[in-house]
């Protein structure tokens, strides 16, 4: 039987975790599901949480009037999306949409929050995981801003 | 020099007689606005006899001398490129409408030439240029029809200005390489020339000229000119390996340095006589029945040299500068086996701010000798 | 490509003369992005994927574009951007309009040193033509490689092209085909994101495998860099670059990169040979 905590241990983002935090993590953890269309979160709700996708795709999107729905960016399988718990003033600042059924871990923030403020080491090793992220999107981001497909006029 | 005969000024204008008799348009050296051009000359009357270059960096004077000499400079602003590398040539021209265009080849120059006074910085720059775009997978025919048209008669330096470095390029003072003929101005005691030949058909025209067999003393002579002027170089470039110290330097400091003088003008790339770059323009004829196509000579220093869409690659001076001198120096032996340079200093001496192309190489050497120092102290 | 009747004069080949062949098909990519099919006058033509031609339009000029059909077609395809005054007049051209053919010219993907390897073909907006010919030549010979991945990038989905064959080859069984927009509105189903996230996606042993990239050289960079991190060999990682061209052969210098001509040297390198080139401003 597939239990939570190796469920979680696959994902690439908690990949190679000493198996006391991973532990630690899964108590935070719960398997969600979300039906094609489904909003997962909005823009300006409380950030609590973040996802790490097993199947499907998740759209990040900011809407804005005239234009519709712009998608920045698609989540798929191995990724994960919400960074926004992490730090103040905790909100989403995107709404996330399933694009087809989408099934994903949710791990809680405030309880991981709480273990890190408990175990530094846990917290050191989460948030290096969680640095690395914010780098890897910095680059995509910066990569996107840069619009290089672009015809130059 | 064995073989050399020797001839007096009255057989050197035969030699040019009997060029001119062969067909050739004989082309050398003349005086003009100031400054020895090539352009086409009758007679050795045409040469300008008595005459001197001054020349330093971006600077150019002719003075006369107390000789008679007629070879009595080193080199110009016009080289042999203009001759073989035309300045302007039409590849093609179109006939038709949009829908049924057809292609004419532009034909291939037959005007045979023959190249008086050739120097051996020169000889070095017309073998540059043939493994360029004379020789190899693709070969120019325009170039390559004006190259074996052309008879070269070149002749040592027994003078060398203030630009000039090729000693320090092994390309001169003496004439060596593709020559036909080859002459040595001789001053002292009686106006004469050391002739020898550099081919056949040097060879033959030699023999049917007047002249008498060279002699020692002739020989010794001769000798001695090309030794004094090779003592009297304008400048040198650095020893050591300036194809690594380049390649190894594209970030240095003396690239802004450089660009903050350079006017990005374009002249050196223009006197240059190994430069070799060209665009191509479109030229349509106002009524729509054609067009033509027609190959300018370009330069790295101008801007939309490197554009992509968009932009220029190379949009600073200081890149600019940076890619001419790293192609001369450097990267021209990874794409041709051989310096791009040959010691000519023309490019010294028509840069309107005078930027030094030897000048330069030895600022970036001697702060990468001051970096080892300080590291070796260290 | 033979040249046209006034060519070759006294039996040496004269590569400034364009050969005279015929626009037949002309097909809209997108906006600004128009397909060509050329007749030449010779017949069948033979090039190897990733070469280019220098295409005239008369009157207007000529433009370094690569060829982007089937090369087993025998049939010259060119997929034109119109960005200047050549691309448009390009873009512009009719069924039945001359078009001035020189080439091809340079060096193509190392795809027939490829075999028994894992394909990964990278691209970033026009950047899928030039690799096209390529994905061709692997795929009629499938059993001769090991996991085909095509990524593509484009700006919005409006700016895909080959949208037809994408949607075929995304179809088979024996390919892995992923598309990425970094823009898009609420009716494009795929993925928004920068092509370097789709690397991450893709099942291939980076010991065996052969990478393809072509797009804007920044997205190029980040895409070799992406490969590297993956444990791939830059030898095995080759990038199509971009550079003013004028004559296709070396000898007008406008396309030098360093000691290259990307026109005779390239314009298909390995990553391993340029890449202190790269990192080089303005060069």
């Amino acid at each position: 039987m597939e239990t939570l905590e190796r469920i979680l241990g696959e994902q690439p983002f908690f990949a190679g975790l000493n198996p006391e935090f991973l532990r630690l993590a899964t108590g935070c953890a719960n398997n969600v599901r979300f039906a094609a269309g489904e909003f997962i979160c909005k823009e300006d709700d409380p950030a609590d949480r973040f996802y790490l996708v097993r199947h499907g795709h998740v759209a990040l999107q900011l809407f804005a009037p005239g234009r519709g729905a712009m998608t920045f960016q698609t989540v798929g399988p191995g990724e994960m999306f919400g960074m926004s718990w992490i730090a103040p003033p905790y909100k989403w600042t995107y709404d996330a949409r399933a694009l087809e059924l989408t099934r994903a871990l949710a791990v809680d923030g405030l309880c991981l929050r709480d273990k890190c403020d408990h175990d530094h080491d846990l917290g050191y090793e989460l948030m290096q995981r969680f640095l690395s992220r914010t780098i890897e999107s910095l680059h995509a981001t910066r990569l996107q801003l840069l619009d290089v497909y672009g015809a130059k006029v | 020099m064995n073989d050399g005969v020797i001839l007096s000024c009255a057989d050197l204008n035969a030699l040019i007689e009997s060029l001119r008799a062969e067909g050739r348009r004989t082309i050398g050296p003349v005086a003009r606005d100031g400054v020895i051009v090539y352009d086409d000359l009758e007679s050795i009357d045409d040469l300008p006899a008595g005459m001197t270059d001054e020349a330093a960096p971006g600077h150019y004077r002719l003075a006369r001398r107390d000789d008679d000499a007629l070879f009595g400079y080193a080199v110009g602003p016009h080289s042999w490129k203009r001759f073989l590398h035309a300045p302007v040539q039409r590849l093609w021209r179109s006939e038709g409408e949009r829908a049924a265009a057809r292609v004419l080849a532009e034909p291939l120059s037959q005007e045979k030439t023959a190249f008086i006074a050739v120097r051996g910085c020169e000889l070095a720059a017309i073998a540059v240029q043939d493994r360029v775009l004379g020789e190899g997978e693709t070969v120019d025919r325009h170039y390559r029809a004006r190259r074996d048209n052309a008879f070269l008669v070149a002749v040592d330096c027994g003078t060398a200005n203030g630009g000039c470095f090729c000693v320090s390029m092994g390309t001169g003072p003496e004439a060596s390489g593709a020559y036909d003929i080859a002459l040595t101005e001789i001053l002292e005691g009686e106006h004469r020339f050391l002739a020898r030949a550099g081919s056949e058909a040097g060879q033959a025209l030699l023999r049917n000229l007047p002249q008498r067999a060279a002699t020692a003393e002739d020989i010794r002579a001769a000798r001695e000119v090309v030794a004094r002027t090779a003592q009297h170089m304008g400048r040198a470039m650095p020893v050591g390996n300036v194809r690594e110290l380049l390649a190894r330097n594209p970030d240095h400091p003396r690239w802004d340095d450089v660009a903050a003088r350079c006017l990005s003008c374009a002249n050196c790339t223009m006197v240059c006589p190994t430069c070799f770059c060209t665009s191509v323009d479109e030229a349509s004829a106002l009524d729509g029945s054609g067009t033509a196509r027609v190959r300018r000579w370009d330069s790295c220093f101008t801007m939309d040299f490197s554009y992509v869409h968009g932009g220029g690659v190379r949009s600073s001076v200081s890149a600019r500068y940076r890619q001419w001198m790293t192609h001369k120096l450097s990267s021209w032996f990874d794409q041709f086996g051989t310096s791009g340079c040959v010691g000519c200093g023309r490019c010294i001496v028509w840069c309107p701010v005078g930027i030094d192309i030897t000048e330069e190489v030895r600022a970036i050497q001697a702060s990468e000798r001051e970096t080892e120092a300080r590291h070796g102290n260290a | 490509m033979a040249m046209s009747e006034t060519a070759s004069m006294g039996g040496v080949e004269d590569r400034t003369i364009p050969c005279v062949g015929r626009v037949s098909a002309r097909r809209i990519e997108s906006s600004d992005v128009v397909t060509l099919d050329v007749e030449t006058p010779e017949g069948p033509v033979r090039y190897a994927p990733g070469q280019f031609n220098m295409l005239t339009a008369f009157g207007v000029g000529e433009s370094a574009i690569s060829i982007s059909g089937d090369p087993a077609s025998g049939r010259l395809t060119h997929t034109v951007r119109a960005v200047g005054p050549v691309s448009r007049a390009l873009c512009n051209l009719r069924p039945g309009d001359a078009i001035g053919v020189r080439g091809p010219f340079g060096v193509g993907w190392p795809i027939g040193t490829a075999a028994t390897r894992d394909l990964l073909f990278v691209a970033g907006g026009l950047g899928l033509a030039p690799l096209r010919p390529a994905i061709y030549a692997a795929l009629a010979e499938r059993s001769r490689y090991g996991k085909i991945a095509i990524l593509y990038g484009a700006r919005s989905p409006d700016s895909i092209i080959f949208r037809r064959e994408l949607e075929g080859w995304r179809g088979r069984f024996d390919l892995h085909v992923e598309a990425t927009v970094d823009h898009a509105l609420d009716d494009w189903r795929g993925h928004v994101g920068v092509v370097t996230n789709l690397i991450s996606q893709v099942e291939f042993d980076a010991e065996q495998a052969t990478a393809f990239a072509c797009g804007p050289e920044i997205m190029m960079r980040f895409v070799a860099q992406a490969l590297v991190a993956r444990e791939m060999r830059e030898s095995d990682i080759h990038l199509s670059m971009e550079r003013n061209m004028k004559c296709g052969y070396g000898q007008c210098g406008h396309c030098q990169f360093g000691p290259f001509f990307v026109c005779r040297d390239g314009p298909v390198f390995a990553y391993e040979a340029i890449r202190p080139l790269l990192a080089l401003r303005e060069i």
